[in-house]
């Protein structure tokens, strides 16, 4: 695969949280137009590991390339040009509370381009038709459902047109139906758009149909990172359990177990 | 085992010591951030928004208007009957008038105005901030690529210092008049008598005096609102306690400040 074709391109990225270690020698590069989805259980590390992505955290070591950029090493200012083309969906969709969608739509707009009124209006209208909200605009955030709320939010990351798209959770606590039709959304605008699009969720199957290819993340590792097919076909353990939903069944070690009930008490 | 208990006392100390200086320190960089933002904004295509400085000045100064004239109506009045009751004593009333206009006017209304202002808006700051943070809005500002100081604090700052002053002015007038009613009654002192008596014992320096340390509660008050909130971590308990903190913390801070101040400068 050609570097200069690499939309992300993660290296060696090791981070802590105060002493304990998160993320341990996580690699992974992703292609222009291609969506990654970032697979794995709870504690697994994907939250993190998204908010790396993100330049939300420094991290211990390693490096981030979005674009070509090392974001690790990026000036404020470059930092500030990047975002530009980059998009955010966050899982509770984030929006501001005190501004009608319209606004939050608008937002990105407002403070990076000089459009006037007339033309930002247009534009956010253009984004909301795309996530199906039109005619949603003046309504407040807090009178929105949970589906809309993450289409409103989906429209607000995508209303720059970003290379970059970067959607954290977008099936968790929807319906069955609401969370196809996200999907159907992210395939859609992969298509039109030729965005990169990074997908965190631990819903098998959204990840199955909407992915190019999938990272497993396990403990703070990546278990692999590789095409649909190769991860439906792995013999990996850890990955199958995750497939087939079978619980975790580790051995207890006794020592340990009584270390843990017996510590801190004198 | 003996040891035990005073070492981990000497450690909390230790630990609190440390957690004081580092919030200090916090606050400080804030501050810092904020005048940047202010002041070099437009060169870093991140202006603060005069839009912005209006809405919040609404917030905190417009719509603190009635509370603090209140207050400051009862001041005054509350110094009036204080001062000719003593003075009573050395049959010196019609001294009173010295003495309201010299209190009010280098101490009250200030403080009356930052107390309330901390309680009103030190709060809101706190419980705003805060419920942007966990609900993942601060993180939202910050890759949509705005800088969260420069859209949160600084037009707060801003509008603190653009309205905590003349919030302060207005608690001035309100008081004296306050007196001047009070006088009025019980002295039958013409209330024009009053204010003319006022106005020849005040020199500029000390509505200045008061002016000042008004400056300086705007600061505290916006810093220790929007640093408890922005320290938010816990859900909704956290939000309550960092509520709680920024008032309890702004009024202390505003009256430490108060001292200091007038330590420095009255002498």
């Amino acid at each position: 695969m050609n570097a200069t074709d690499l939309a992300i391109d993660v290296s060696h990225l090791v981070t802590h949280y105060g002493s304990r270690k998160i993320l341990d020698d996580i690699s992974f590069q992703a292609r222009q137009g291609e969506i990654m989805v970032i697979m794995g259980g709870s504690g697994s590390g994907k939250s993190t590991l998204l908010r790396h992505l993100l330049g939300l955290h420094q991290p211990t070591s390693g490096s981030i390339r979005l674009l070509g950029k090392d974001i690790t090493q990026l000036s404020a200012d470059e930092m500030y040009d990047l975002r530009k083309n980059m998009g955010v969906a966050f899982q509770g969709g984030a929006l501001f509370n005190s501004m009608t969608v319209g606004e939050n739509v608008e937002l990105p707009l407002r403070e990076h381009t000089r459009l006037d009124e007339n033309t930002m209006r247009i534009m956010s209208r253009m984004k909301l038709e795309v996530v199906n909200l039109a005619g949603f605009e003046n309504l407040m955030p807090s009178e929105l459902s949970g589906g809309m709320i993450k289409r409103a939010a989906l429209a607000r990351a995508i209303v720059m047109d970003p290379r970059l798209l970067f959607f954290d959770e977008p099936s968790a606590g929807l319906d069955p139906v609401v969370s196809a039709e996200l999907d159907e959304l992210i395939l859609i605008l992969r298509d039109a758009m030729n965005m990169t699009i990074v997908v965190v969720t631990h819903e098998l199957e959204s990840a199955f149909k909407i992915a190019d290819r999938i990272t497993v993340l396990d403990q703070g590792r990546i278990l692999m990172s590789d095409t649909v097919a190769a991860v439906r076909a792995s013999s990996n353990e850890r990955i199958q359990s995750l497939l087939n939903r079978k619980p975790r069944n580790e051995a207890i070690n006794p020592d340990e177990y009584m270390e843990r009930l017996t510590r801190e008490i004198f | 085992m003996t040891l035990n208990p005073l070492l981990s006392f000497v450690s909390q100390v230790g630990q609190r010591s440390l957690q004081s200086v580092r919030e200090v320190g916090y606050h400080a960089a804030l501050l810092a951030e904020a005048f940047y933002w202010l002041l070099f904004g437009h060169w870093r295509r991140q202006p603060v928004r005069l839009g912005a400085v209006f809405k919040e000045a609404v917030g905190v100064g417009v719509n603190a208007i009635p509370i603090v004239a209140l207050a400051s109506f009862a001041t005054g009045m509350m110094l009036a009957i204080q001062g000719i009751y003593t003075l009573r004593t050395f049959g010196a009333e019609g001294q009173v008038v010295l003495g309201i206009a010299l209190s009010v006017t280098r101490e009250f209304a200030p403080l009356i105005t930052g107390i309330f202002v901390a309680g009103r808006s030190g709060s809101a700051i706190a419980a705003r901030i805060g419920t942007m943070q966990i609900s993942q809005e601060i993180d939202a500002l910050r890759v949509i690529g705005i800088n969260p100081v420069r859209y949160l604090v600084a037009p707060l700052l801003a509008a603190m210092l653009l309205t905590l002053p003349a919030l302060t002015i207005l608690s001035d007038l309100v008081a004296l008049f306050g007196g001047a009613l009070y006088c009025a009654g019980e002295l039958s002192l013409p209330m024009g008598i009053f204010f003319e008596r006022t106005f020849e014992v005040l020199v500029a320096e000390d509505v200045i005096h008061g002016v000042l340390k008004s400056f300086i509660f705007a600061v505290i008050v916006t810093l220790i609102g929007a640093g408890n909130g922005f320290n938010v971590s816990a859900g909704a308990e956290g939000v309550g306690q960092a509520t709680t903190r920024a008032v309890v913390l702004g009024c202390i801070g505003i009256i430490l400040a108060d001292m200091v101040f007038t330590f420095l400068t009255s002498r």
